[in-house]
């Protein structure tokens, strides 16, 4: 259903009375903090595939569009979303994966949300309706503006669309395992950094490094035997390490999510109370660790998105001015840090 | 133009060699690699480092004066044409690799390091930096995050953004921004993401941190050549549904891919109306599973297929497509080449509309190009002393482009806008979006002295065209007939 028409009358109206908005979908994410506008912008009816050709190995579709509906749209294509963003209980919405700028277990290998972003239409803080991008691999008109819209949870503009690249599905997908302890599966991590290998999703829990290979099958079954990963997996994992679903997050008070260096070595405070994915590029920490025993180039942050240990510098200011040249009068989801 | 007393404290601030104002010295500045386009800078710094890019930038900001930065020069939009009153920044003395950090797989280089000098630098170690422009030998990093490049191997292994992971940007008011890192992910705004493409309209880069990825095991070449240029470009899309990705998938047609083979004798078949080159690569596994099923989607297509036995065999098809465009400078005096992207089903379409194009125009166009992910090369053939051709390729140049905005596509792919494109910016984005871009730039640069005039027209300059604007693929005036 287009409901675009209402949306922009909507930010046009509330821009009349001075009337500030939270941008809401189904809710799935609140838990990385609301924003506190006079009023609710719902996004949730403004639904459609509007473009999917195979060959393009692109889809456009609109912002309240959810993401099972779009998944299993592509993968009866043979295809799949390569950023494959947190689904929570299939509440989650395609504007609300670029928003909140979430990547599944494949984000090192198969690129963020951002990286598979290619066009946006949005409506920013003046109630005007703009594209940015398209829908081709390759836009280098006039600044990136849509991949901008990534991760900027909706603070300079409300997105009415968005054209994403795909990829396509493996011939054969398997998760293998072996048991290691943190520090060893960070070295193992670290030297398949540098080879060649089909892996498509690493996580260390419990004592136990799952590995995800993609490929032809003697690609894989080959991959197997040089990486030595004895056991059988569970291919399941992966979903429930993505919608926090996974048994770990229920013991977790204090959610910290951690973003390492690539090929970072072991941090010592990562001990048992840690999930480790993305070949060790994200941890997640039951409760905030010691920033000391972090190697130098980590970030951490809560999971709701407040920096704990980040450098500060100029990029404050900058940012708070991009938000003003997007949305002069702050209308857009205030509250939520830019 | 600015006082002459802001060079002496240019010269003052900054070492013996590192500025040039003599007219004659000056002179090979005029230009970048579009070279109908020129003017003759006011003065050039050449700094060594950030401290003295930031020295020049600091003096540059305490009297207005303007600022053009420029790498190889390579550029083919204009992007680094210099002003006459302002400041160019040649950072091309800036070409050190500061650190290969092999746990992370990451290179920090400065600017003005070549493209191919870090693949170089790194093959040791069995790796590889992936986006591979066709000027790769000569174009430094920084002019490759100002455009974004993209090259021969983009559709698998992804653009300039999907393989930088930091950056280093110096402000006009005089700001250091450290932007992303060796990690993957970083909170806030993506102003990394706003940088790169940017076209040296926000700030000056002074470090770029590269991914780098382990060199295929293996790979192969295919040539197929075809009776029909539809067949060819209905052939790249079927590859892409099979789901299959190559490394690299070009095309030529048939006026290119004669003047490759008399220039380069690649062995490509003189009478094939197209040919399509495809390189795969990956484990030697996957390598021979994709090149028996590309064999069969080409076939399929009537396209009669070799495969390269060896190595040199490679490297000799390839260098057909690499000379392809000094190839055109043997049949023609002056070539023009486009940059458009369409969506690949329209390969076939776009061509032949580009065709009809040509004879209305009455020039010959050659197409080399970037197929497997739609970026379009047409090459208008002129003769800049035959009285009106040049205005006739520009002309022919505005209609090929507004042609790829019709279709979905875009006005540049990889070469940006610069100076050169501003009025196809008009064609492509409506006032309300241009002047979301010109807010944009104010946040990075409110004074507006960084490469003031390129990549994003004025309003003013877009209502004197004519104020054409395709908005949801509507042109005005649908009931005329286009080509």
């Amino acid at each position: 259903m287009d409901r675009a028409e209402d949306l922009v009358a909507e930010v046009a109206e509330s821009r009349r009375h001075g009337r500030t908005l939270s941008i809401v979908g189904h809710g799935s994410k609140a838990a990385l903090g609301a924003p506190a506008g006079d009023a609710r912008l719902c996004t949730t009816d403004h639904v459609g595939i509007l473009d999917y050709r195979p060959q393009e190995l692109v889809v456009t579709a609109r912002a309240g569009t959810p993401l099972d509906e779009l998944a299993d749209v592509v993968a009866s294509e043979g295809q799949l979303l390569p950023f494959d963003p947190p689904r929570f209980a299939g509440k989650g919405t395609l504007g609300g994966a670029i928003a909140s700028g979430l990547s599944g277990p494949a984000r090192p290998w198969r690129g963020s949300v951002r990286d598979a972003l290619l066009g946006v239409e949005i409506v920013n803080g003046l109630g005007e309706r703009l594209r940015f991008g398209g829908s081709v691999m390759k836009n280098v008109a006039g600044y990136d503006v849509s991949r901008l819209m990534a991760g900027a949870r909706g603070t300079l503009g409300l997105m009415l669309s968005a054209s994403v690249r795909l990829l396509p599905r493996p011939a054969v997908e398997e998760t293998f395992a072996r048991r290691c302890a943190a520090d060893e599966a960070f070295e193992l991590c670290r030297d398949w950094l540098r080879r060649p290998l089909p892996i498509s999703a690493t996580c260390h829990a419990g004592g136990v490094l799952h590995v995800r290979l993609a490929g032809s099958g003697g690609e894989v079954a080959s991959a197997r035997a040089a990486m030595d990963l004895p056991e059988p997996g569970d291919d399941g994992l992966w979903d429930s390490v993505r919608d926090h679903s996974h048994g770990f997050f229920d013991e977790a008070p204090a959610l910290t999510r951690v973003s390492l260096p690539r090929g970072a070595a072991y941090p010592a405070a990562v001990g048992d109370r840690a999930l480790v994915e993305w070949g060790g590029c994200q941890a997640w920490w039951r409760s905030a660790p010691g920033g000391d025993a972090l190697p130098p180039g980590a970030l951490v942050r809560s999971f709701s998105g407040a920096v704990a240990v980040h450098a500060t510098d100029a990029t404050a200011k900058y940012a708070a001015r991009l938000k003003t040249a997007f949305d002069p009068d702050g209308l857009f989801n205030p509250g939520l840090p830019v | 133009m600015p006082d002459p007393r802001i060079l002496d404290e240019l010269r003052r601030a900054l070492p013996a060699d590192a500025l040039i104002t003599a007219e004659d010295a000056v002179r090979p500045f005029e230009t970048d690699g579009l070279t109908a386009i020129r003017e003759r800078p006011w003065a050039v710094a050449l700094p060594e480092n950030t401290a003295q890019v930031r020295t020049a930038m600091r003096i540059c900001r305490e009297h207005d004066v303007p600022i053009v930065t420029r790498g190889a020069g390579t550029g083919l939009s204009g992007g680094a044409r210099p002003l006459k009153d302002g400041l160019l920044l040649v950072l091309s003395k800036m070409n050190r690799i500061t650190e290969i950090d092999l746990d992370a797989c990451t290179a920090t280089v400065e600017p003005g390091v070549t493209n191919l000098s870090i693949s170089q630098a790194v093959r040791e170690h069995g790796l590889f930096y992936a986006p591979d422009p066709s000027s790769q030998i000569a174009c430094s990093i920084g002019g490759n995050v100002a455009e974004n490049s993209g090259g021969v191997h983009c559709l698998k292994y992804g653009l300039t953004v999907h393989n930088v992971l930091g950056l280093r940007v110096q402000t006009y008011e005089g700001d250091e921004l450290v932007l992303g890192g060796k990690g993957l992910e970083t909170p806030g705004l993506d102003l990394m993401a706003a940088m790169i493409g940017s076209e040296g309209m926000l700030g000056v880069v002074t470090e770029v941190i590269v991914k780098l990825l382990p060199l295929p095991l293996a790979k192969r070449v295919l040539l197929a050549a075809f009776d029909d240029l539809q067949d060819a470009g209905d052939a790249v899309g079927a590859i892409i549904a099979e789901g299959i990705v190559p490394a690299g998938l070009e095309m030529m047609d048939s006026p290119a891919i004669r003047a490759a083979e008399d220039f380069a004798r690649a062995g490509y078949p003189r009478d094939a109306a197209a040919i399509l080159l495809c390189e795969l690569d990956g484990t030697e596994q996957q390598v021979a599973a994709d090149c028996d099923r590309v064999e069969a989607v080409l076939a399929a297509h009537r396209g009669r297929v070799r495969v390269a036995a060896d190595e040199t065999a490679q490297e000799r098809l390839w260098k057909g497509r690499k000379s392809a465009f000094p190839a055109m400078g043997r049949i023609a005096p002056d070539y023009y080449c486009m940059d458009g992207t369409i969506p690949r089903g329209e390969l076939g379409r776009v061509l032949g509309d580009i065709a009809r194009l040509a004879e209305d125009y009455r020039l010959q166009v050659a197409n080399v190009f970037h197929a497997g992910d739609g970026n379009l090369h047409p090459l208008i053939l002129y003769d800049a002393n035959q009285p009106g051709e040049l205005e006739r390729a520009e002309a022919l140049g505005g209609r090929i482009l507004a042609l790829c905005v019709e279709v979905g596509g875009t006005v540049t792919g990889e070469h940006g806008v610069g100076m050169e494109k501003l009025d196809s910016m008009c064609v492509q984005f409506d006032a309300g979006e241009l002047a979301q871009f010109h807010r944009l730039k104010a946040a990075f640069d409110p004074a507006g002295k960084m490469n003031p005039g390129k990549a994003v027209p004025t309003l003013a300059r877009c209502s004197e065209l004519g104020g054409m604007h395709v908005h949801g693929g509507q042109v005005p005036h649908p009931e005329l007939e286009r080509f």
